[in-house]
């Protein structure tokens, strides 16, 4: 706003020059994340590729364990070396982060890229105040930044995340702080280095329905001064549309559809999205018979079903013969620019199964 | 953060009142007459009612126990029979020493004082540490050696590992004196000097405990959430493991620290009879054997003294460490 920003005395690379490509300023390409577990290797992660652009918001929705926390936790790189690999690529605004030393993504870490994690009461530490916290995250990255600049930097970013009177909450503790407020101050924190993405891991679930809203609209207020992207993790298709520009849908640790939010919201087209969306209740729908839940669990990740991971779960998997349980389907174009699938439907069966079955139960109306 | 220090000042002190109305109730309740052990020879009927009459043992009991709280408060006369005059704090007279209690306590506690406080720093130090360390480097042969080191301190005996001490530098290698206790403010060298093989063992057998503690509280610190949102803050690992794990996984270990601080200063006996010192728990031993209840009554209370100042100064840190347990 009209605070002077504080000079960067950082080595932030100069802003990539757009390539014939237009890279996004996230580039992620077949990643992989792989743990080692006394019971076999746990494939969290298993081939993910998807961008997003600074100014945009990208979801990425799945349930627990469909690998969405792990992709973003492998471009913060905070994954523990000696028990997971990461392979793939991961480019932010140019630069590779699989195989960059420690002390390089560390550098980047709470600078360039950012994150909010979903209970902001367990996240911050209880121990130190709210404001020590928020000018720690600017001081690692400003070195020659003195205890008073940021203080004042911190205040300030407590003020813009809508904390009223900053400079008294500034010396309080978590607990003093109610659970939206904590929200808001956890973000603060996030963008206090003011970074090119921010990831923001269920950052509503813990929190009020009713402060959900304000800190949604928070973070698309900040967005739009910022100029940040933002991955946006959620298991919420409500959340989704509210503020995503793009979907990633995740099912055991790979992509399952991709696209705008209006095609995957609008126009699903994998049998797994029609699930998640028949589950969400709908205000216009028949309270009584509104929700179709999706039956079984999610799968287990060291033994994932083979071909396509979701067909124990799905009504249509049959319909194709073996191929379901045999090949694992690929993400391929749906029909629309821009938006992919990994089904073995043929596309007008899809469509004509969506219309039929699905369309007319919970949120999909 | 007033409420509760006034709140902590006035448990400590009820605390303590307790245990000195249990204690002066232990007069009562053994099973022999506290007489007969004072008086160790030529008793006669006469002798044994004069004594009582000295002792105050015919007055009701809740005069005794006000008599014997001014005592330590303010002092008071005792009769010729024990010394005459016994100022403040005055802890009674014992016939077995034939010295006011407080001058044997005087003489002992400069000695626990010593053994105990340099060998809590030594363990708190080796023991935190080598546990950070095991955490740290978890599964690594590093881990294995401290966690190997630890057991071994857990499971030998006190007075094994004095006797071996004093094997190898007092009597093989002759670097060290027999150990013999200094004034401090005499000769420091010497104090350390004999002093040191004692807290070395004392040290050796407490940080097994610290290493192990400190090891699982930091494993689980480190899997914290405030853990993951220091390192996602970009925090060199320095910062995230000394400011934000290690405040968070010290809070136990300064309780039991507490504990074995607070206990250990009422008497080491073990220590004390390894080494040849003569500290509170030689004291409060030898006082058992005799029969010397003054004596008795005095160590209980200072050991009790203790247990209940550790405990309070461990609330204080508490409230240093956690903000949150200010607003209890």
């Amino acid at each position: 706003m009209d605070s002077p920003e504080p000079a960067r005395s950082d080595d932030r690379p100069e802003p990539p020059t757009r390539r014939a490509a237009e890279e996004p300023y996230l580039r992620v390409r077949d990643l992989r994340v792989h743990f080692d577990t006394t019971d076999g290797v746990v494939r969290a992660v298993d081939g993910v590729s998807f961008g997003v652009d600074r100014g945009r918001t990208l979801g990425i929705v799945g349930e627990s364990g469909s690998g969405k926390s792990v992709t973003s936790l492998a471009v913060l790189g905070l994954h523990d070396p000696r028990r997971g690999s990461v392979t793939g690529e991961i480019s932010l605004g140019g630069r590779q982060l699989v195989g960059l030393p420690e002390e390089e993504v560390r550098r980047l870490r709470g600078r360039d890229v950012a994150m909010i994690f979903q209970d902001p009461l367990s996240a911050l530490h209880p121990y130190y105040t709210v404001g020590r916290q928020i000018a720690e995250a600017y001081r690692v990255h400003h070195p020659r930044a003195g205890r008073r600049e940021a203080r004042n930097r911190a205040v300030d970013m407590l003020g813009r995340v809508g904390i009223p009177q900053p400079a008294r909450r500034f010396d309080q503790y978590p607990h003093e702080f109610s659970g939206g407020m904590r929200q808001r101050a956890m973000i603060a924190m996030a963008l206090v280095n003011d970074p090119a993405l921010l990831i923001a891991d269920e950052p509503t679930t813990a929190l009020d329905v009713t402060v959900q809203a304000q800190i949604l609209d928070l973070l698309a207020d900040l967005q739009a001064e910022f100029h940040s992207a933002i991955i946006l993790i959620t298991h919420d298709l409500g959340v989704v549309a509210q503020v995503a520009d793009e979907v990633l849908v995740m099912y055991g640790g790979r992509a399952v559809e991709h696209g705008s939010v209006e095609q995957v919201l609008r126009r699903p087209q994998h049998p797994y999205t029609w699930g998640l969306l028949s589950s969400v209740p709908s205000l216009h729908g028949d309270a009584e018979a509104d929700l179709v839940p999706i039956p079984g669990n999610p799968p287990s990740l060291i033994n994932l079903p083979s071909g396509c991971a979701f067909h124990p779960r799905c009504r249509y998997a049959g319909r194709n013969g073996d191929r379901s349980r045999t090949e694992v389907p690929a993400l391929l174009p749906a029909g629309e620019p821009g938006h992919l699938v990994a089904c073995h439907l043929p596309a007008g069966e899809r469509d004509h199964l969506y219309r039929s079955d699905v369309a007319q139960v919970g949120v999909a109306r | 953060m007033t409420r509760f220090l006034v709140r902590r000042l006035l448990s400590a002190a009820l605390t303590l009142f307790a245990v000195s109305v249990l204690s002066f109730l232990m007069f009562f309740a053994l099973p022999r007459d506290p007489v007969t052990g004072m008086c160790p020879k030529n008793c006669n009927p006469e002798r044994l009612e004069r004594v009582r009459q000295e002792l105050g043992l015919n007055d009701p009991l809740i005069a005794q126990y006000a008599g014997y709280m001014k005592g330590i408060v303010t002092g008071r006369d005792l009769g010729s029979a024990q010394g005459g005059r016994c100022d403040a704090p005055c802890l009674g007279w014992s016939y077995v020493s034939n010295e006011a209690v407080t001058d044997s306590i005087a003489r002992v506690l400069p000695v626990t004082l010593s053994i105990v406080i340099p060998a809590a720093i030594l363990w708190l130090l080796l023991g935190v540490g080598l546990g950070m360390v095991s955490a740290l480097r978890r599964g690594t042969w590093l881990d294995r050696a401290a966690i190997g080191f630890s057991l071994t301190g857990a499971s030998l005996q006190l007075y094994f590992v004095g006797a071996v001490l004093l094997i190898v530098f007092v009597y093989n290698l002759r670097l060290l004196p027999v150990p013999s206790y200094t004034s401090l403010l005499d000769d420091p060298l010497r104090w350390a000097s004999g002093l040191v093989l004692a807290w070395v063992a004392l040290a050796f057998l407490f940080s097994a405990i610290y290493a192990r503690l400190s090891r699982a509280q930091m494993l689980e610190t480190l899997s914290e959430d405030f853990v993951r949102t220091a390192r996602a803050k970009g925090l060199a690992k320095p910062a995230v493991y000394g400011r934000h794990a290690l405040r968070a996984a010290i809070t136990p270990v300064v309780t039991i620290a507490g504990l074995d601080v607070g206990g250990a200063l009422g008497g080491t006996v073990i220590t004390e009879t390894t080494f040849g010192l003569n500290g509170m728990g030689r004291l409060a031993v030898d006082a058992v054997r005799s029969g010397d209840l003054p004596t008795i009554m005095a160590t209980v209370l200072i050991a009790a003294i203790f247990v209940v100042l550790a405990n309070m100064v461990v609330d204080l840190l508490y409230a240093a460490i956690d903000p949150r347990v200010r607003l209890r």
